[in-house]
């Protein structure tokens, strides 16, 4: 579904992704580990092309997307959530929502839409006229996974959603990535928490400094000496 | 559906009040003063909706309206002193210049985060005084002809405006014909803008530019676009301003008019269109009363203290004082005021409920209230 080749990303003078290989198969959920700065964000960015590749190439459903505008990749199905969740904090949860179907046209299936992330989500329906800004970080967290859902994404790029989130809370965030993938989204997950991460993924990649140094099955993986020591406290 | 509906209730709201208005005109109730005053704060209500649009709705500070306002202006006043427009065509073209203006600048800046183009529109605001200033000059060097007649008259600025009425004694109630539908229709169109899919992307992009792209908002193509509706609309305002006021000069358009706009935007919240239209309308009237009244005012004072505390004083003759150049520091003061206890402006992003108001019967106001 998603192959990417040998990218090189620099900001300025900093080359902060050294030849990056990897590939997302169609209803996959993938994980990319990594400690702070190791350029996991700058992965994402870069698929959504809010950051020009210096080298590389990167495939979506058989079509080179590395010219494409951020736009087209929304609409061609690729679709982030971003960093920190980024709600629009002014507007109300369903405006949110409703910015997530920009790209689309077909007014009966964004209500219906709309009314699944309610489903999914119903601590968002009862707030849906509360500013975003005025939602707790997990039901932020909940309504920058639903606005995205609202694209209508066939791959959904999540970058770290348990940031700053209790264990429980992470806990529900990861039970309903799984749901999303259950019902035919692929996903590409981008983690430190590597504990949860690897325990909802089909495979995995671990990230440093700009460069993949281990690669596998997520099972395979957890039970690695590397892994555990650096990203799983022993 | 709701939004026709409130549409339309702006437009009946705005018919009853153009009619009370004229009412008052024919009664002789509205002096030509106030309805000049009236002309004015139309104009800046429609600069500060326009700046609010691309400022208050999309982020993107903009500091050189008084800019766009002259090129506006100029272009109305040029042709129709030199080429003998028509009005309304004229006006047209005033407002289409500005927003060629408008794209020109936006699509090099616009491209670029953060400030750029605050610092740019300040830049073009001060350019094109002196832009205007020597037009002439050049145009006079670019067709090889020392005697040819100028445009814009430089310095000594462009007279002789034909007005909105042929008889200058009536150009303001006749101005109003023009400024108070075309001002209202502004309003209308805006706020339609700000509501629809594309206005929310517009709002989606002052509150997350990541975000924004995320959900497939063109960042560049909608900030253009809105800057480029808001120069047209600026452009408007000094298009309507020309005939008005007959004569144009330079130094009208300094970076303080830029600055006021700013001041309306800010004081009725930015993101609110009614902020806007209150605040333009007030701060207009605020700012024409300070500087006609403060001599009065401030004589009326000094004279009764002299009688009542000093009335030996008066046969030495009557104490007199000049409060104008004071009156720029009061109106200063009571901005400062207003922002220290509403800093969000008078309305925030919030709009009067004016649909609701005039929609539901006040028997049933009660039961909607959250
Ligand atoms: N806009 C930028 N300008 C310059 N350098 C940047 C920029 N964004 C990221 N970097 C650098 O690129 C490297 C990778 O950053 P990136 O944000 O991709 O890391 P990350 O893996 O997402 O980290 P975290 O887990 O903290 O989010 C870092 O060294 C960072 O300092
Ligand atoms: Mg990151």
């Amino acid at each position: 579904m998603l192959e990417v080749t040998n990218l090189h990303v620099y900001y300025g003078a900093i080359h902060a992704l050294h030849g990056v290989n990897f590939q997302v198969n169609a209803g996959e959920i993938v994980s990319l580990i990594g400690a702070n700065g190791a350029g996991k964000t700058t992965i994402l960015h870069t698929l959504s092309a809010l950051i020009k590749p210096k080298e590389g190439k990167i495939s979506f459903l058989g079509s080179p997307i590395t010219a494409s505008s951020p736009e087209k990749i929304v609409k061609a199905g690729l679709v982030q959530v971003p960093e920190g969740r980024r709600v629009f904090a002014n507007l109300t949860v369903r405006d949110n929502l409703i910015l997530g179907a920009y790209t689309r046209k077909d007014t009966a299936g964004v209500a219906h839409d709309l009314d699944s992330v309610f489903g999914r989500f119903p601590r968002l329906r009862e707030r849906s006229r509360q500013v975003a800004g005025t939602l707790s970080g997990g039901e932020q967290q909940m309504l920058a996974i639903g606005r995205a859902l609202m694209t209508r994404p066939k791959l959904l790029l999540l970058d770290e959603p348990s940031m700053g989130l209790a264990p429980l809370l992470v806990r529900e965030i990861f039970n309903i990535i799984t749901e999303i993938n259950r019902e035919g989204t692929t996903v590409l997950l981008v983690e430190q928490n590597a504990h949860m991460a690897l325990g909802i993924s089909n495979r995995a990649y671990v990230l440093e400094t700009g460069r993949f140094v281990l690669q596998g099955k997520a099972g395979e993986l957890a039970k690695s000496d590397e892994v555990r020591k650096a990203y799983l406290g022993g | 559906m709701k939004n026709l509906r409130s549409t339309l209730l702006i437009f009946v709201v705005a018919a009853l009040g153009f009619g009370a208005l004229q009412a008052l005109i024919v009664a002789e109730i509205l002096d030509d003063y106030t309805l000049q005053i009236l002309c004015v704060a139309g104009i800046n209500v429609l600069m500060a909706l326009s700046l609010n649009l691309i400022s208050g709705f999309t982020g993107q500070l903009a500091l050189g309206h008084a800019g766009f306002m002259a090129v506006g202006a100029y272009t109305t006043g040029v042709l129709l002193v030199h080429a003998h427009w028509l009005l309304f065509p004229a006006l047209v073209a005033g407002g289409l210049m500005t927003a060629l203006f408008g794209l020109l600048i936006g699509i090099p800046t616009l491209r670029l985060r953060g400030d750029y183009l605050a610092i740019v529109t300040l830049g073009f605001g001060e350019i094109i005084r002196v832009a205007i200033n020597n037009f002439d000059e050049i145009l006079r060097w670019a067709f090889n002809s020392p005697d040819m007649v100028g445009w814009t008259g430089g310095p000594t600025g462009l007279s002789g405006i034909p007005g909105y009425a042929t008889n200058i004694m009536v150009n303001n109630p006749a101005a109003f014909l023009w400024i108070y539908p075309i001002v209202v229709l502004s309003v209308v169109l805006v706020m339609n803008l700000i509501r629809s899919s594309h206005g929310r992307a517009l709002v989606a992009i002052r509150e997350d530019e990541i975000s924004a792209q995320a959900m497939g908002i063109n960042l560049f193509g909608m900030k253009l676009t809105s800057f480029t509706i808001s120069a047209f609309l600026a452009g408007l305002g000094g298009a309507l301003y020309a005939p008005f006021i007959g004569y144009l000069s330079p130094p009208g358009f300094d970076f303080l008019r830029s600055v006021f706009f700013v001041i309306i935007v800010v004081l009725g919240g930015m993101g609110s269109i009614t902020g806007t239209v209150i605040a333009g309308i007030g701060l207009t009237f605020l700012q024409e009363f300070l500087r006609t009244s403060a001599k009065d005012a401030g004589n009326g004072l000094v004279v009764l203290i002299q009688q009542n505390l000093f009335p030996s004083t008066i046969s030495a003759g009557a104490w007199s004082v000049d409060l104008v150049p004071l009156s720029q520091v009061l109106f200063g003061l009571i901005l400062i005021l207003l922002m220290i206890f509403r800093p969000g402006g008078l309305m925030g992003t919030r709009e009067l409920p004016l649909t609701r108001w005039l929609t539901t019967p006040w028997w049933r106001k009660k039961e909607l209230l959250p």
